[in-house]
């Protein structure tokens, strides 16, 4: 059976205003499955190259196809996975921690299979795309020092233990913590906090780069990282505006305040760094954008235009002191600042949805509302991604590590993961 | 005939001027280097998110000419003149001796080879 969207069921209580709820139509609206066949596109866009060129750039340049290649195999496996037994494990079943393996490969999904107002295989592929980026985003956390057989173990562990999971209790219909009714319009805890989470506890449990603090590990190609900045927020439309998984005013509401809180976010940030280092830097402009993307993410569809140039700023600000600050005062190695970047906004925004939601404040509002309960319903929900998420993670780490072993050896660390794990070098010049 | 090596280590955008000054004392070739290091002139901050990294080599050109002693002196003089600025991290020159030099093309040795 095709069971309406929850998302949809949420976006349907956001958008009262406009369209009749999803889950009272049955029949393929053509012009929501082009737009989220579209999506679901431009999410694969944020991965390969969006992401993998953000990450490679941030790397020295022996590491630059390490990075590369992670990513993108990441994006392969979790794709087979999702479609064996990940999709079913995340969208079906009663009950509200995990699903069951009754859509198990795909069983029982035809291409005029529905969801909604769209063909299932379509609805299954964006959420794959999903499963796919947050998985690739730990990369970041790990990267310059981690065994590539180790990464892909854990990755496939990872997936199935932490994320299936903690996408059903959000998203699906009978899932824990949306029955409890925290709002996640495109996956502040699932997607950002999750990898944020599951990136700091990688980053620590491998340790430190050699060198850190000491030597210049900077990044080789700023360039590279500002392309793949730039797919990341063009690709991210399909992100946060396909999220309303239809073709409507919803959709059109996430694209506008994708738009807003990225450009807050990035000047808030460049505008911080001026003030307090001296220079407004591109890798500053950047990673603001990025914070305010992460922190628009679960209030997309669900915040007014002017509250989310509010969350932009407030989650770049944030972001940066966590990204700056924080880090130095704790001297973790967070490589490419998983954490700092979204966790840290996933949580301002995933609060900040709980508050700007509200009418008065510009928001679609929410059946019942009250900005005290649905605060805490939101701090519960972000409570919960960060226990599932770190204890899980570690655990895997862990095992990982007994098994195969997480980390290189000290030469392939130095020599570089290019040519040492993967035998290639980036530039032979 | 003896030889030296005249070893110059210049500021990247004097080159073409030390090129210049050199061609027209008559002297055909030379082998440049990029290279860094770092006498009395400071380096730079370079930030990259909360990363601050002090960065004490500069870029610099080296540019070695092999030339018949007889002509180090104006050689030399040349050099100067023409990379000079007056700033700190102007450079520095070093003379040494060649023992040997063959051109690889035809086998001619020392002064035929320069």
């Amino acid at each position: 059976m095709t069971f309406p969207l929850p998302r949809v069921a949420l976006a349907a209580v956001a958008a009262a205003l406009t369209t009749t709820p999803a889950f009272a139509q049955s029949t393929l609206d053509r012009g929501d499955t082009a737009w989220m066949i579209t999506a679901t596109v431009l999410v694969l866009l944020m991965i390969v190259p969006g992401l993998a060129l953000f990450y490679g750039g941030l790397v020295r340049a022996k590491n630059l196809l390490s990075v590369l290649t992670q990513v993108t195999a990441i994006a392969c496996m979790v794709s087979i996975i999702w479609v064996i037994y990940g999709y079913s494990l995340a969208f079906t079943g009663d009950s509200g921690l995990i699903g069951d393996f009754s859509k198990a490969f795909l069983a029982g999904i035809a291409p005029d299979t529905l969801s909604g107002s769209i063909p299932e295989y379509v609805f299954l592929s964006f959420q794959m795309t999903f499963a796919c980026i947050t998985t690739a985003l730990i990369v970041g956390g790990i990267a310059e020092r981690m065994r590539f057989a180790a990464l892909l173990a854990f990755a496939v562990l990872w997936v199935t233990f932490v994320y299936f999971p903690l996408a059903h209790m959000v998203w699906s219909e009978n899932g824990y913590l949306l029955k409890l009714g925290a709002l996640d319009f495109a996956g502040g805890t699932v997607v950002h906090i999750n990898s944020g989470i599951a990136a700091l506890v990688g980053a620590l449990m491998l340790g430190k780069r050699i060198g850190y603090g000491r030597d210049l590990l900077a990044p080789h190609s700023l360039p590279l990282t500002m392309v793949g900045g730039a797919l990341l927020w063009v690709g991210w439309f399909g992100f946060n505006a396909g999220s309303a998984l239809q073709a409507n005013g919803t959709a059109a509401l996430a694209m506008i305040n994708t738009f807003v809180a990225t450009a807050a976010a990035g000047l808030a940030w460049m505008l911080i760094e001026w003030a307090t280092k001296g220079a407004p830097s591109l890798l500053g402009l950047i990673s603001g954008a990025i914070a305010g993307l992460v922190a628009v993410t679960p209030a997309a569809g669900l915040i007014g235009p002017m509250g989310a140039i509010v969350l932009g700023a407030i989650g770049g600000a944030v972001s940066l002191f966590f990204c700056t600050t924080v880090k130095n005062a704790l001297r973790y190695d967070d490589s490419l600042d998983v954490f700092g970047i979204h966790a840290v906004a996933g949580i301002v925004g995933s609060i900040g949805t709980g508050i700007l939601v509200s009418p008065s404040l510009g928001g679609v509002g929410v059946e019942g509302y009250d900005m005290a309960t649905q605060v805490w319903k939101q701090v519960v929900a972000v409570a919960v991604a960060v226990a599932w998420c770190g204890v899980i993670s570690a655990i895997l780490y862990k095992v990982v590590d007994v098994v195969i072993g997480l980390r290189v050896s000290k030469e392939t660390e130095r020599e570089g993961l290019d040519l040492a794990e993967h035998t290639e070098r980036a530039y032979n010049m | 005939m003896s030889m030296k090596i005249v070893t110059a280590i210049i500021k990247p955008f004097k080159l073409e001027e030390v090129r210049d000054a050199l061609t027209a004392l008559g002297v055909h070739g030379l082998t440049v280097t990029e290279v860094k290091g770092y006498g009395r002139q400071k380096g730079h901050t370079e930030i990259y998110r909360g990363a601050e990294y002090a960065v004490t080599f500069v870029p610099k050109i080296k540019i070695e000419i092999a030339i018949p002693a007889t002509q180090v002196e104006r050689t030399v003089a040349a050099i100067v003149t023409a990379a000079r600025t007056g700033q700190i991290g102007d450079g520095k020159i070093f003379v040494s001796d060649l023992e040997h030099a063959m051109r690889i093309r035809t086998g001619e040795v020392d002064a035929a080879a320069l």
